[in-house]
């Protein structure tokens, strides 16, 4: 079975951690991931950095500018992940864009990812119509999973789209944003969350986008199975050595 | 006729060949949608038509001349007309699209308006209309193009447009636009995007080239009174995004009778470093949410493009001209600088007209290949050239 689908039969609630590949320093990529897994946090997402990151906001847009300048390809997140899989066990996910996979080749991307023991991708600009039409069996014979967003403009229908073509979690967009920007959740937010809790999904929800503390950690997970902190821990890792990051996740478990 | 034409249009999908579509984040998907869905439906409302051509005969200036140029056909021994977008309001082209569009988000019941701009032509257009609307205007600019071009920075406050800079990645035209887009996706309910050419997720080239395509419309009638046939032998327009010159081509692309001929913008030469020939540099990927030739390092990100002309300066191009460069339906010519400069000028003193720096190197085409003498070209003179003068002043030292 796949690391993630494992790891969504658990019986606790997930927190899960984006961070951008090469940022802060080129090599930092192994290292943050050990320490997360060490720091006892569920699943990674390793972001892939590139130039024009439309859905995210300033803090990963830097990280990204920042990660590409100081060398980071496709090719080197790939060589630094390679021996990956012999200290980690948890699933990790990669999470860019489409242009850059596309380059790299979509097949040869994903046999890669396969080859490393990547479980999953995260694609916002690879609408979920144009997967299930042109990508889905390339995906699933490498035994990827793509995970696909919705927000709180997602309609129902589209909703149970998306579910029908989840084959592991689905990602909930907190609110209508790009990533980053907000420090604590309202009633909008609660209404959403409620609204797609009584959908009774086949796939479980975790929820991304504007979680920074315990606090909007705890409100997410209130109906989810769990959430993802991206911008809040780049932040932090902007200014703490690899070596805290214990500190920032018992922070936010607290 | 040995090619096998009409399929130069968009198809239902979104698609102009291999090229097109709608590669956005979900958080874009209702708005996107929303828009996919309605726009044919607004455009072919009567209402919508007579406001439009309402707006462009009393307020754009429309129709704008078909010019015979006398003095350039005979130094280039051809008949050459000119289509006279340059005596547009505001100057340009862009406002064809911008008029369309507000009506567009008027009907859709938007309260306000973002755009992109580079040089500013388009923002111009934008905020214009908003001012003509009474409605709300933002326009991303790059933090360096604000500083190039502050005469129109100027225009777009004092036609009460908010001006916000774009400082992220290269802080140029592409990134505007991804500031525009990021902006829209954090206020999905209010906001419509106008797009300020024939790029960006389906529909919008499709429905930036209909707004666009009345360019042609007319060119076809002009020329009817003038030569008694509707179809010239050739079209030439300068592509950026592509805008102007999906607007020239429209009416001709699935008439093989019709060469279309498609310029872009060398800037130091194709294979300086210094360029933005998306079509001789390009390879296939996504930009802005459309899946079209795109300049870009082997490994998918996208790189800066270069020309003098700030118009021209973008790092892709619209679905529709990646697909007539990639089916062989259109000749693509790159031009320098330099050589779009000194047609510029020559242009200037042949026929007293100035265009915009991005027109000049329409007109360079004339020193690359010949025309025969009987046969009718029609260049798109998209804009004039107020906005370039200090590049031509320093240019020239004049
Ligand atoms: C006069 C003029 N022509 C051409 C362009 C290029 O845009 P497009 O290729 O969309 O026509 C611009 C853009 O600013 C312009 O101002």
């Amino acid at each position: 079975m796949n690391r993630i689908n494992k790891k969504l039969q658990e019986d606790k609630k997930l927190l899960s951690i984006y961070f951008t590949a090469g940022y802060p320093n080129l090599e930092d990529t192994v290292p943050i991931i050990e320490s997360l897994q060490d720091s006892g946090v569920d699943m990674i997402e390793i972001g892939l950095p590139f130039s024009d990151p439309l859905a995210d906001g300033p803090t990963i847009q830097e990280s990204s500018t920042h990660a590409l300048k100081n060398g980071m390809t496709t090719e080197k997140l790939f060589d630094q992940l390679k021996n990956i899989r012999n200290t980690i066990d948890i699933p990790l996910i990669i999470m860019g864009y489409f242009n850059p996979m596309m380059q790299y080749g979509v097949e040869a991307f994903c046999k890669r990812c396969q080859e490393i023991g990547i479980d999953g991708l995260i694609i916002p600009d690879l609408p979920v119509d144009v997967y299930h039409e042109e990508y889905q069996d390339t995906f699933e014979k490498y035994g990827l999973i793509n995970v696909f967003l919705i927000t709180p403009q997602t309609s129902d229908e589209r909703i149970r789209f998306i579910d029908s073509v989840s084959g592991g979690f689905i990602y909930m967009v907190s609110s209508a944003s790009t990533t980053g920007a907000q420090s604590s959740f309202g009633n909008t937010q609660e209404d959403y969350f409620n609204r797609i809790d009584a959908m009774n999904l086949n796939a479980p929800q975790i929820v991304g986008f504007g979680i920074s503390n315990s606090e909007t950690f705890n409100q997410a997970i209130q109906k989810a199975k769990g959430a993802i902190i991206g911008s809040a821990f780049i932040k932090y890792i902007s200014s703490n050595p690899v070596e805290n990051i214990p500190q920032f996740v018992e922070k936010i478990r607290a | 006729m040995n090619k096998v034409m009409g399929t130069y249009h968009v198809n239902e999908k979104g698609y102009y060949g291999e090229f097109g579509g709608a590669y956005i984040p979900e958080m874009l998907y209702p708005n996107v949608e929303e828009l996919r869905q309605n726009y044919l439906k607004v455009m072919a409302e009567p209402s919508f038509q007579e406001e439009f051509h309402q707006l462009l005969r009393d307020y754009v200036g429309r129709p704008t001349p078909l010019y015979y140029a006398e003095r350039l056909s005979k130094k280039y021994h051809t008949k050459i007309y000119l289509k006279r977008e340059d005596l547009c309001h505001t100057g340009a082209h862009k406002v064809n699209n911008t008029i369309g569009q507000i009506l567009m988000a008027k009907r859709l019941g938007k309260n306000r308006i973002i755009a992109e701009t580079g040089a500013g032509q388009h923002g111009v257009a934008t905020a214009t209309v908003c001012a003509l609307m009474g409605i709300q205007c933002v326009v991303y600019m790059g933090e360096i193009d604000i500083k190039r071009q502050a005469p129109n920075v100027a225009r777009m406050k004092m036609l009460g447009a908010e001006v916000v800079p774009a400082t992220s990645g290269s802080k140029t035209l592409k990134d505007a636009t991804n500031e525009a887009i990021r902006d829209w996706i954090n206020n999905p309910v209010d906001t419509h995007y106008i797009i300020g050419s024939v790029v960006g997720p389906h529909p919008y080239p499709d429905m930036v080239a209909r707004f666009q395509s009345v360019i042609s419309e007319e060119i076809k009638k002009q020329l009817h009174e003038k030569e008694g046939r509707e179809n010239p032998d050739h079209v030439i327009a300068c592509v950026g995004g592509g805008s102007n010159a999906a607007g020239a081509y429209y009416h001709f692309l699935d008439n093989a009778d019709v060469n279309i001929i498609a310029v872009e913008a060398a800037g130091k030469g194709v294979h300086s470093g210094e360029s933005a020939a998306t079509s001789a540099l390009g390879k296939d990927g996504i930009i802005h949410g459309s899946r079209t030739l795109l300049m870009q390092t082997n490994d998918g990100q996208i790189t800066e493009p270069y020309s003098i002309s700030a118009g021209l300066d973008y790092p892709g191009v619209g679905p529709m001209h990646a697909h007539l460069y990639k089916s062989g339906r259109a000749e693509f010519i790159s031009i320098t600088d330099d050589e779009a400069m000194t047609s510029g000028l020559g242009l200037s003193q042949l026929e007293g007209i100035i265009p915009a720096i991005e027109t000049s190197h329409a007109f360079a085409v004339f020193d690359h290949r010949t025309f025969k003498e009987d046969e009718i070209v029609v260049v798109n003179l998209s804009g004039r050239g107020d906005k370039d003068l200090n590049t031509y002043i320093d240019y020239f030292k004049l």
